[in-house]
């Protein structure tokens, strides 16, 4: 199985140790992943804000560099939404058939990473380790628009000394939505302060999410508290073992 | 152009090239309790009504003893005898309003909402009769028990093909408005005492 | 009595208002907390809710197909059924039409039932205008109208007060009351209250106006959906009923009302059925109101059938799940919209009805959403919000850019550009990481404030993921 790792243009660029993380965690699990250099950005921020003439040149630099694989893994559920939801309106937008047929073929095989876990290798237990309290929040388009239900929870409840304690109104968003929490800065920041404050009530040390744009909100907003409390992508958790070093 | 032909055109624009969809949809099965008419008891008394279950021979004496005092009005029909009962004959609003209670035959009960329906026939009377004294009791005879609304829209069809109107009741009158918890008690009748008879 | 939505400003500068209104914040966290949990309840009881939610999809979108067909034989059998059919293109054909009617009564005063669509056309004060008072009697609407406020929400339009509030608003205007000094912020009390001050106005009322929740095509049966009474009470000791109806509240048969019936009293006030549903078929002879006047509305429903995209959201029943939902309408409530129809639904139906391109404000309200998707999880008849959003979002650009064509494009299409020229390839992607750290870089140029004004922004990495795995070969060197 030819599979390749669909980073994110945000991982990318502020969280790499996301992207080392998966490839850690991928080789661990035999999966022998590439990361085709021609891939950018899925296009969502553009389609999000309206601009879907300026999402066409990304789309187009995605599907150079996905089509052929058998699987196309991404460490964030919004990404994968995008891909899988979004794709084909731009695609038609620009009114290229050939667009039109190319997401055709990379749509159906890209995977979120807890979905490609649990549904295409078939593992729960991942054999990492992680001894410390953990909160999980199930973001909105992993939840909502993909529909990954307690695949990320099963593999957290597997890792070795992890104790998984429940958020508060975990389904709630946490007011990123992209350019929201910027267009809309004043309600972002009232959602997120109660995010916030959920997830202190937790008496967590570390919050997991798997996408680094909601944890970058919500670690922001915990930050600027001074909460004490870490963010990390669900990835990195799952990279993790006994040795310790996540990262390759 | 009149507004009505305008509009219509401006729906046929809209619509375009959709085609008249002709696919046909199922509606999804109602619940089916097993015991249909203590499901109709219980869900009826959830909405703070009261419900009082008797033999058919007891109706009467169930029936007295739900009385309020003061004035009664009943319909023209109804399936059992009102001592002292007036009888509606066009009584103005504010005769209405001077009646202490309302005795009324149902049309259909249903078990899953605890919804009593009215059609308005015989027994039932117009729909002011039921709406302007303060209590509403309400005969339902257990073979007027259907399970749920699908099982109840066959059975009113006749009564609205025939143009006649109809009154759902869900328990007495109540309002959500304040901080949206429900309070029993605004226009309507403020106590609902359902005889299910059989 | 005189409060409108006109002149509203755009949606984050009425939000940051009421952002800051401590008591609004916690009247509705207070509020749609306990609806939605209690519609949560009632909607876990019922094993095929799924089902359900795809067949009144179904029918709705049946209806909408052919629509005209169904709308002329609603007409034929209204008419048919003693009522008198008035079709209405706008607010103000609509408005003239019931003054009309008042007028050729010699009726000063009507008394109403809750209606989203009244409100939306402006019935009150057009009414007010021509000397004809309108007197609201959903308790809601009651503590709007006497508090000279405006609604904000779809079902529960004073959701915004609380009880201490409803008290003091019931005190200083309530008239009729016979001993208002006992009044107290008991919610029973308050609806007693409602229910004394409201008595004589409906026992001496000669004329109603009301909406409609359904109009059966096939059999020409209106039906109003409520909890109080105050609606039956309109709608049978009047001597004449005006309802206006939206074009898209038409559904087929009769049968086709179960589904809708067993759908929205749990998505809407979380019961499982609610206190009154009445129906009535134009004029029943001895029973009820002896003229019956139907009004058939567009006002822009048109505009939105002709929405290939939009189109689904006249499907919308008007249950409010949406609002009770919607992290946004939590925190900011229903005013910052700028419409009788606040929250998700408010944010795609205004444009859908008004279009785009016109009104900032309007254009301001598909961006009123973080795209959580949490509206179309619970909405009753699936309409895809979140998807609506982001093709409003395009029409709005795409109005933009045509009118823009020469002039200076906005600093969001700037962005924007320059983002899809950067995405353009992996290649110019690496460059502009090398050069400018393109994440924080974009954050900066987007509005750094707006974030960092209460949330830390991530430390920029030492070298990109792309450049590490150039660097390392994939992580192998
Ligand atoms: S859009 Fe859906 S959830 Fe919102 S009010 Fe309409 S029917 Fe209800």
């Amino acid at each position: 199985m030819r599979v390749a790792l669909m980073v994110t243009c945000i991982n990318d660029a502020l969280f790499p140790d996301v992207g080392k993380a998966c490839v850690t965690l991928l080789r661990r699990l035999g999966v022998e992943v590439d990361f085709p250099d021609a891939q950018t950005c899925c296009g969502q921020p553009m389609v999000n804000t309206g601009y879907l003439d300026e999402a066409i040149a990304p789309l187009r630099s995605f599907v150079k560099a996905f089509e052929g694989y058998d699987a196309i893994v991404t460490p964030s559920g919004s990404c994968a939404g995008s891909a899988r939801h979004q794709h084909g309106m731009v695609a038609r937008r620009s009114g290229d058939p050939e667009l039109v047929a190319a997401v055709e073929r990379t749509a159906p095989r890209t995977y979120e990473l807890s979905e490609f876990l649990v549904d295409v290798l078939g593992v729960t237990d991942v054999g990492a380790c992680f001894p410390h309290r953990v909160t999980y929040h199930p973001t909105c388009h992993s939840l909502r628009m993909l529909g990954v239900g307690d695949r990320p929870t099963t593999l957290l409840r597997a890792v070795r000394g992890l104790d998984l304690v429940e958020l508060p109104r975990a389904e709630e968003c946490c007011g990123f939505g992209g350019t929201f929490a910027v267009k809309n800065s004043d309600t972002s920041v009232a959602m997120v302060s109660d995010k916030a404050r959920h997830v202190r009530e937790t008496g967590a040390e570390v919050l997991v999410a798997g996408d680094s744009s909601c944890l970058m909100n919500i670690g922001g907003a915990l930050s600027r508290q001074q909460a004490g409390i870490r963010v990390m992508h669900l990835a990195e958790v799952l990279a993790q073992t006994a040795t310790g070093g996540g990262q390759s | 152009m009149s507004a009505r032909d305008e509009i219509l055109d401006r729906v046929r624009a809209a619509l375009g090239a959709v085609s008249t969809s002709s696919t046909t949809f199922g509606h999804p099965a109602g619940s089916s309790p097993d015991d249909v008419v203590a499901l109709f008891a219980e869900r009826v008394a959830d909405y703070q009504a009261t419900v009082v279950r008797c033999p058919p021979d007891e109706l009467e004496a169930a029936l007295r003893d739900a009385l309020p005092a003061g004035r009664i009005v009943v319909p023209d029909a109804l399936s059992v005898s009102v001592p002292h009962a007036v009888t509606d004959d066009r009584l103005t609003p504010f005769e209405l309003d001077a009646c202490a209670a309302v005795v009324t035959d149902c049309a259909v009960g249903i078990a899953e909402t605890g919804t009593i329906v009215l059609d308005h026939g015989p027994g039932q009377g117009r729909r002011a009769i039921t709406l302007v004294p303060d209590v509403h009791i309400c005969i339902v005879r257990a073979d007027q028990v259907v399970a749920d609304v699908p099982d109840a829209m066959p059975r009113l069809a006749p009564a609205v093909r025939q143009g006649r109107p109809l009154t759902w009741i869900s328990g007495p009158s109540a309002t959500s408005d304040i901080e949206l918890s429900r309070v029993e008690g605004v226009h309507g009748p403020r106590t609902l005492v359902v005889l299910l008879v059989g | 009595m005189t409060s409108t939505f006109v002149g509203m400003p755009k949606f984050p500068v009425a939000a940051r208002e009421a952002l800051a209104n401590t008591q609004l914040r916690s009247n509705l966290a207070h509020a749609t907390a306990t609806i939605r949990d209690k519609r949560a309840r009632v909607v876990a009881e019922v094993d095929n809710w799924e089902e359900l939610r795809l067949s009144g999809a179904a029918i709705k979108d049946a209806a909408l197909a052919s629509l005209d067909q169904h709308l002329v034989r609603l007409e034929a059998r209204l008419t048919a059924a003693g009522a008198e059919v008035r079709w209405a293109r706008d607010a103000d054909e609509a408005c003239t039409i019931v003054a009309e009617v008042a007028q050729r009564h010699g009726i000063d005063e009507v008394v109403k039932v809750k209606s989203m669509v009244t409100q939306e056309i402006g019935l009150n004060e057009a009414l007010q205008e021509q000397g004809i008072s309108a007197w609201e009697t959903d308790l809601a609407e009651l503590i709007v109208q006497l508090g000279d406020d405006l609604p904000s929400h779809i079902l529960v339009p004073a959701i915004h007060r609380n009880r201490a509030e409803i008290l003091e608003i019931f005190q200083r205007r309530m008239q009729g009351l016979a001993s208002p000094e006992e009044l107290t912020d008991d919610p029973a009390v308050l609806a007693g209250a409602a229910r004394e001050h409201l008595r004589q106005k409906f026992l001496t009322a000669r004329m109603a106006v009301s909406g409609a929740n359904f109009a059966v095509a096939e059999t020409g049966t209106l039906v109003v959906v409520e909890s109080e009474g105050n609606g039956r009470m309109c709608l049978t000791l009047p001597e004449v009923l005006v309802s206006v109806v939206g074009i898209e509240k038409v559904v087929p048969t009769w049968e086709d009302l179960d589904v809708f019936l067993r759908l929205l009293p749990r998505s809407s006030t979380g019961e499982r059925m609610n206190p009154y549903t009445s129906t009535w078929t134009g004029v029943t002879p001895g029973d009820g109101p002896q003229e019956v006047v139907v009004v058939l509305l567009d006002n822009g429903r048109t505009r939105a059938l002709a929405d290939q995209v939009g189109r689904q959201a006249l499907r919308c029943i008007r249950c409010s799940a949406c609002l009770n939902s919607c992290p946004v309408y939590e925190r900011v409530g229903g005013h910052a919209y700028g419409s009788v129809y606040p929250g998700p639904i408010g944010a795609i139906l205004n444009p859908l009805l008004k279009g785009v391109g016109v009104d900032e404000q309007v254009d301001s309200l598909p961006y009123a959403s973080s795209l959580c998707g949490a509206c179309f999880e619970v909405c009753p008849v699936r309409i895809d919000i979140p998807s609506v959003l982001v093709d409003l979002r395009a029409q709005v650009v795409d109005a933009h850019r045509a009118k823009r064509w020469g002039g200076v494009p906005s600093m969001q299409t700037v962005a924007m550009k320059g983002a899809a020229a950067t995405f353009r390839s992996g290649r110019r992607l690496r460059l502009a990481e090398r050069f400018a750290r393109l994440g924080t870089g974009i954050a900066a140029r987007v509005g750094a404030r707006a974030w960092t004004g209460s949330r830390d922004l991530p430390r920029a990495p030492r070298e990109s993921f792309r450049a590490w795995w150039r660097r390392t070969d994939g992580g192998t060197r």
